[in-house]
């Protein structure tokens, strides 16, 4: 498998050239974007040949005009600081006028520049207007838990269907397999004394129905998993069995990585700072942290973390899960309970686990469910002895990564102060995505983050760094650090990842680059409305709250997931699908990671693959309840008494299907209104 | 009026549910089954009438049991009352003095860590506490590697391995591992440290048995513990008490259906030092039909004539270890873990290892260093040498020579363990506790003359624990980790710096001691 992998890794950064003619014809322009979504297309940054270079300084200097045009104001001729883009290069490399626009305008740059350009701008896409923001925040009042639309009886009774064929097949499969190719099961079969590795039970899901959609997972990839993202193509032909690397290279739309604020970047003040670093402090600290692995780096990392997140003190781990799944033996043991939410993510599991806690679960985000069960564990005690808990510990996520809900923070503080639990929120994905200045599910609510008692995040994902955090009171950060046995025997951070952290925060906060990190933190808040919105438009049953990055739509039957990756593979737009054990059985899902490296260019395209997809696959199934409406009722102005007239009791409502031009001609302006 | 309605209304509907029910397909059989049945069979009706609500009342249960036994049944009042009454500890508790003065006297560098180190007080010490065993650390190339991959990568790949985070340099990286061992395959994790307490839950399943070395390091127990298997121990690198184990487990297990079994140990031990005998051990397993899993943290890029580990070192094929983990993270200075393996063992951690499948994978410019690493090893098996000889300068300050502690490390590692004589422990009766701070004031005393060693830290217990389930107590111990940072010379001077250190300090505490009523 690996023979092709050129030695240097430098080597395998050029891809080949996309060609130009190999603009999809079949998409349907929007009138006035035509050219720009088109050239998105055509755009081949990497490329060597000459061609592709050409075409790259047409479109570059294309670009550029229409960056004039759409945003006449005279600020962007004045400095560079509102366009990341600008910035950056100007950070970079010290030359400071190759992209002040009336230089480019008149003199076409260099192939080289161009060439670096349009390599920065696939990491980070140029913001297309100054129009194209807007501030993550809660609009008051209580977290209304999203409207759960259903689609057609039809498509739920396909999805059995599906799922018992497919389990039907494996298993008439199975058994002629067993019988005409014992070998293929050997390693299900106990040998020679020794018993199975794997369980022929476990393994039937794996062989007979994962591996049908393997080659819609663990996609390699190459490069910088920034706005686009380059696959390295690869094909079987064995039925997914094996896969062979055809040495091509696929740029791609990247709508899958965590990246939420953009800083997945080799070029920029964060790259350079790491730079720096790794020539300073090179690139390990070689001793876990209780040993000699405490660098002042990390110290002023941790400090800056927690003024971040506003908390007294902080911690930094290597790795986000282990975060999790050491912190909660060192907080709660025995004679303790944990109640996490239903949907909390593995580490969160394995940490509990390990903590010898009593666990219990509630609904995901039911207020209510969990005030019964806080009712009930406390009255009852501990199991057998009834003696009172010593501790009750919250578990929940600040923003879940499959579904794109926010957790209850308003709710649950409400609870706390009845109840005098313990609350643990992990931000895994709300820190840096949610929040008027980034920081997380407490500011996006407006909550003082002193109420939370443990701030735990990871650095993976808004800071495209590694590893994770805990923020608490000074006291429980001590604690912590003597008693958690990653601070004791894990590999403490590295130094060029700390400093990627710190750069990342600080240009979050406007220390560096000043007003980069704001457009950063608004651009992500808009582009999730908006495609939000567009999906919703285009009769997409969407889950999640309005304002998350984390876009699933459900895509039901099984089968339509490999279908809907190769789809929008084919249309070099690269997305995460998941079907069950991840999901429930029948609520398979596409899932689009919104970033702040993309632009409304972006999202458009995005649409318009997704209209595409959605009449061939037909999954435009929403009835309109979740909202996306044609004429949504005038006369109601709180989104409240909408959802209660559509609850039923209003006359039967028209399900929406807005034509693409409609979405993206009316987007901009109705996301900056409550979404319906 | 109203009784006619509703009188019509149930004739109605009664007319509908019949329609729609001769409608069903085999409703008419179905009738005609029953009406005989009843005539002919009275009982026999009743008994499947009674199945069929008792079937329907199985479907309708929860599919496990709400409550416990011994549920009490409360009103609400009195839950309100029990929920005011209620009031947690505080989320952790206060620090122990001890703890204290640990955070207290944490070293913490400035700037790059490497064999003199600068300290926050100022100081530049002689740092003998860090795995920069080759001082890969301040390697120019290295660097210069590594700024390429960031340069071309950025820092983190944003996502899991599953979905888009596995990289080219990732696939690379795994491949040199595997020609490096000489296995079939390898995956590489994100973090060094967990990568063991998953891949053990990966295979080992509730039901599995697994026999482990009574002194297996913290993450191996987690490991262990999340599994769910039955667990056996066996005394500390014991190969005999292991075949006993071994023996008594086929005994026991041969009437019952066959369940996997597997071998858990480490190549170097993490908390004593020494070294397993791979041979016997590859042997014992064939014999009694386990599978190996083999911790190398310790000894990867350590043991071996180019550092390839224990099995290049004792010549055992890497292939007779079923999974082979190791650390990226310690000598060879880069960042992650692994497991080396057949291919079916490693796809199988793909799918089914949490801290693989759940977390980011590896920054890809960590990736490139270790296969830079590895790849210096390989081409410069000399450094091996220079740090076996520092090893040796070394141990001769310390191991005959000092009267108060003795090492127990093996011969060829770098690292070093250093514990108290049992004649010391025994004349002055000195508990766990007391030696661990005896041997924090040797810590002490050896950095205010300039060198930075460090203790082997015990295992965390976590609040409200008893102390019983903990099992093995290891034996506190100085850790002096070597590099070939610095000159021969160099070494012997810091070792003559511990070796009077730990004197001071023993006599001191002697003094000190005779006037101390004895506590413990
Ligand atoms: C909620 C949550 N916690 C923790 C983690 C683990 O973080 P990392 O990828 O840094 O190990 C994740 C990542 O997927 C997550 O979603």
């Amino acid at each position: 498998m690996p023979q092709r992998l050129p030695r240097n890794p430098f080597a395998s950064s050029t891809p080949t050239a996309i060609p130009i003619s190999e603009k999809p014809s079949t998409r349907r322009p929007s009138s006035s974007k035509g050219n720009r979504l088109s050239q998105l297309f055509s755009t081949s940054p990497k490329s060597k040949e000459h061609q592709a270079a050409q075409a790259a300084i047409i479109s570059a200097a294309a670009a550029q005009q229409q960056r004039l045009l759409n945003n006449p104001s005279p600020q962007i001729n004045a400095s560079g600081l509102s366009l990341p883009s600008i910035s950056l290069s100007t950070a970079s490399v010290g030359e400071n006028n190759m992209d002040e626009p009336a230089t480019t305008l008149f003199q076409p740059p260099s192939v080289a520049e161009a060439k670096r350009q349009t390599r920065i701008e696939a990491q980070f896409g140029p913001l297309g207007s100054q129009g194209h923001r807007y501030v993550s925040k809660h609009t008051g009042g209580d977290l209304r838990p999203p409207i759960m639309d259903e689609p057609p009886y039809f498509y739920l009774l396909t999805t059995y269907v599906s799922y018992l064929i497919l389990i039907i097949f494996g298993h008439v499969r199975d058994f002629f397999g067993k019988r005409f190719k014992p070998n293929h099961y050997r390693h299900l079969k106990a040998a020679n004394g020794y018993a199975a590795l794997n369980s022929d039970f476990d393994n039937f899901y794996v062989r007979r129905l994962k591996m049908r959609l393997d080659d819609c997972f663990a996609r390699p990839t190459t490069g910088v998993p920034g706005r686009y993202i380059t696959l390295m193509d690869r094909k079987s032909n064995d039925f997914n069995e094996t896969f062979q690397f055809t040495g091509t290279f696929t740029e791609t739309l990247n709508m899958s990585s965590y990246n939420y604020l953009g800083f997945a970047q080799s070029e920029g003040p964060c790259a350079d700072a790491v730079e720096e670093t790794i020539r300073k402090y090179g690139i390990s600290a070689a001793s876990p942290r209780g040993d000699s692995g405490t660098s002042d780096l990390a110290l002023e990392v941790e400090d800056r973390i927690a003024k971040f997140v506003g908390k007294p003190a902080a911690m930094v781990f290597s790795m986000g899960f282990v975060t999790n799944a050491s912190s909660f033996p060192a907080l709660v043991g025995k004679g303790c309970l944990i109640i996490s939410d239903e949907l909390n993510h593995a580490s969160i599991r394995i940490g509990a686990r390990l903590s010898g806690a009593m666990i219990s679960s509630f609904k995901h985000n039911d207020m209510n469910d969990l005030e019964k069960r806080l009712r009930e564990m406390i009255s009852q005690g501990q199991p057998r002895t009834h003696r009172p808990w010593k501790k009750i510990l919250i578990v929940v996520e600040g923003l879940y990564s499959m579904e794109g809900t926010m957790c209850d923070l308003p709710g649950l503080l409400k609870l706390k102060k009845r109840y005098k639990f313990n609350l643990f929120v992990d931000e895994a994905h709300s820190i840096g995505a949610l929040g008027p200045t980034g920081r997380g599910v407490c500011d996006y609510f407006g909550i003082d983050p002193s109420e939370v008692d443990v701030l735990m995040g990871t650095l993976t994902k808004s800071f495209g760094a590694n590893g994770g955090y805990i923020a608490a009171e000074q006291h429980i950060i001590d604690k912590l650090r003597a008693s958690n046995a990653a601070t004791m025997y894990g590999e403490s951070p590295t130094p060029p990842v700390l400093m990627q952290i710190l750069a990342a925060l600080k240009i979050i906060s406007g220390e560096l680059v000043p007003g980069q990190g704001e457009e950063r933190l608004q651009r992500i808040a808009f582009n999730s409305r908006y495609l939000r919105l567009g999906l919703k438009r285009l009769g997409y049953i969407v889950y999640g709250h309005d304002d998350s990055p984390i876009i699933p739509v459900v895509l039901y039957n099984p089968g339509k997931m490999p279908a809907f990756s190769h789809e929008m593979l084919r249309r070099k737009i690269s997305v995460v699908v998941v079907g069950y054990p991840a999901t429930p059985l029948i609520l398979s899902r596409a899932r689009f990671c919104v970033s702040a490296a993309h632009n409304k260019d972006d999202m458009d395209r995005l649409l318009a693959a997704c209209d595409e997809v959605g009449n061939i696959l037909q999954l435009k199934f929403s009835t309109g309840v979740a909202g996306g409406l044609e004429n949504p009722p005038e006369d109601l102005t709180s989104e409240e008494e909408e959802w209660n007239k559509t609850d039923g009791l209003q006359a039967p409502i028209k399900p929406p299907r807005w034509g693409l031009r409609e979405v993206i001609a009316n987007g901009v302006q109705d996301i900056k209104k409550p979404l319906r | 009026m109203e009784f006619q309605d509703a009188q019509r209304f149930v004739l109605d509907s009664i007319n509908e549910i019949n329609h729609t029910f001769q409608k069903v397909p085999g409703s008419a059989m179905l009738v005609r089954y029953i009406q005989s049945s009843y005539q002919n069979d009275p009982v026999r009706s009743a008994i499947e009438l009674i199945l069929v609500i008792f079937f329907i009342r199985y479907l309708l249960a929860p599919s496990y049991a709400t409550h416990s036994g011994n549920f009490v049944t409360l009103t609400e009042d009195e839950i309100d009352d029990l929920v005011d009454e209620w009031t947690p500890e505080p989320l952790v508790a206060p620090r122990t003095s001890f703890e204290e003065v640990e955070a207290e006297k944490l070293p913490v560098i400035v700037g790059p860590t490497g064999p003199k180190s600068k300290l926050s007080n100022g100081r530049t010490v002689t740092n003998l506490a860090s795995y920069n065993f080759y001082n890969f650390v301040g390697n120019d190339h290295i660097k210069e590697k590594a700024i390429q991959t960031l340069r071309t990568y950025g820092v983190g790949p944003c996502g899991p391995p599953q979905f888009y985070g596995t990289q080219d340099v990732h696939m690379k990286t795994e491949a040199d591992i595997a020609s490096y061992l000489g296995t079939e395959g390898c995956i590489v994790y994100a973090q060094a440290f967990s990568t063991i307490s998953s891949v053990i839950p990966a295979f080992c399943k509730r039901g599995d048995i697994i026999v482990a070395d009574r002194a297996v390091n913290y993450a191996i127990r987690k490991g262990l513990q999340i599994s769910r298997s039955t667990i056996k121990y066996f005394e500390h690198n014991d190969m005999e008490d292991l075949e006993r184990v071994l023996q008594k487990v086929v005994k026991d297990g041969a009437k019952k259906p066959l369940t996997r079994r597997f071998i858990v140990t480490e190549g170097l031990s993490e908390a004593v030092g020494d070294c397993v005998d791979l041979p016997k051990l590859v042997e014992l397993k064939h014999r009694y039909k386990f599978r190996l899993m083999l911790d190398e943290t310790w000894s990867f890029g350590v043991l071996g004539r180019t550092g390839r580990g224990l099995t290049e070192a004792q010549n055992v094929d890497a292939s007779q270890v079923e999974m082979l983990i190791g650390s990226l993270a310690g000598p060879l200075c880069a960042g992650g873990g692994f497991c080396a393996g057949s291919t079916d063992v490693v796809e199988h951690q793909r799918i089914s290892a949490a801290s693989y499948t759940f977390s980011a994978a590896l920054p890809a410019m960590l990736a490139t260093t270790a296969s830079e690493t590895i790849s210096m090893l390989q081409s410069n098996p000399d450094i091996l040498v220079q740090s076996r000889e520092n090893i040796r300068a070394m141990r001769a300050q310390l191991d005959p020579r000092s009267d108060w502690v003795y090492c127990t490390s093996y011969p060829e590692n770098p690292v070093m363990l250093l514990v108290l004589r049992p004649e010391v422990i025994n004349s002055r009766r000195l508990s766990h506790d007391e030696q661990e701070r005896i041997l924090q004031d040797c810590v002490d005393e050896t950095l205010a003359n300039g060198v930075l060693i460090t203790r082997l830290k015990g295992m965390p217990t976590g609040p409200n624990s008893n102390g019983k389930d903990e099992g093995w107590k290891f034996q506190p111990a100085l850790k002096v980790c070597i590099t070939t940072g610095l000159s021969k010379k160099e070494i012997e001077k810091a070792g003559i710096t511990i070796r009077h250190a730990i004197t001071k300090v023993m006599t001191r505490k002697a003094n000190s001691k005779l006037g101390l009523p004895a506590t413990s």
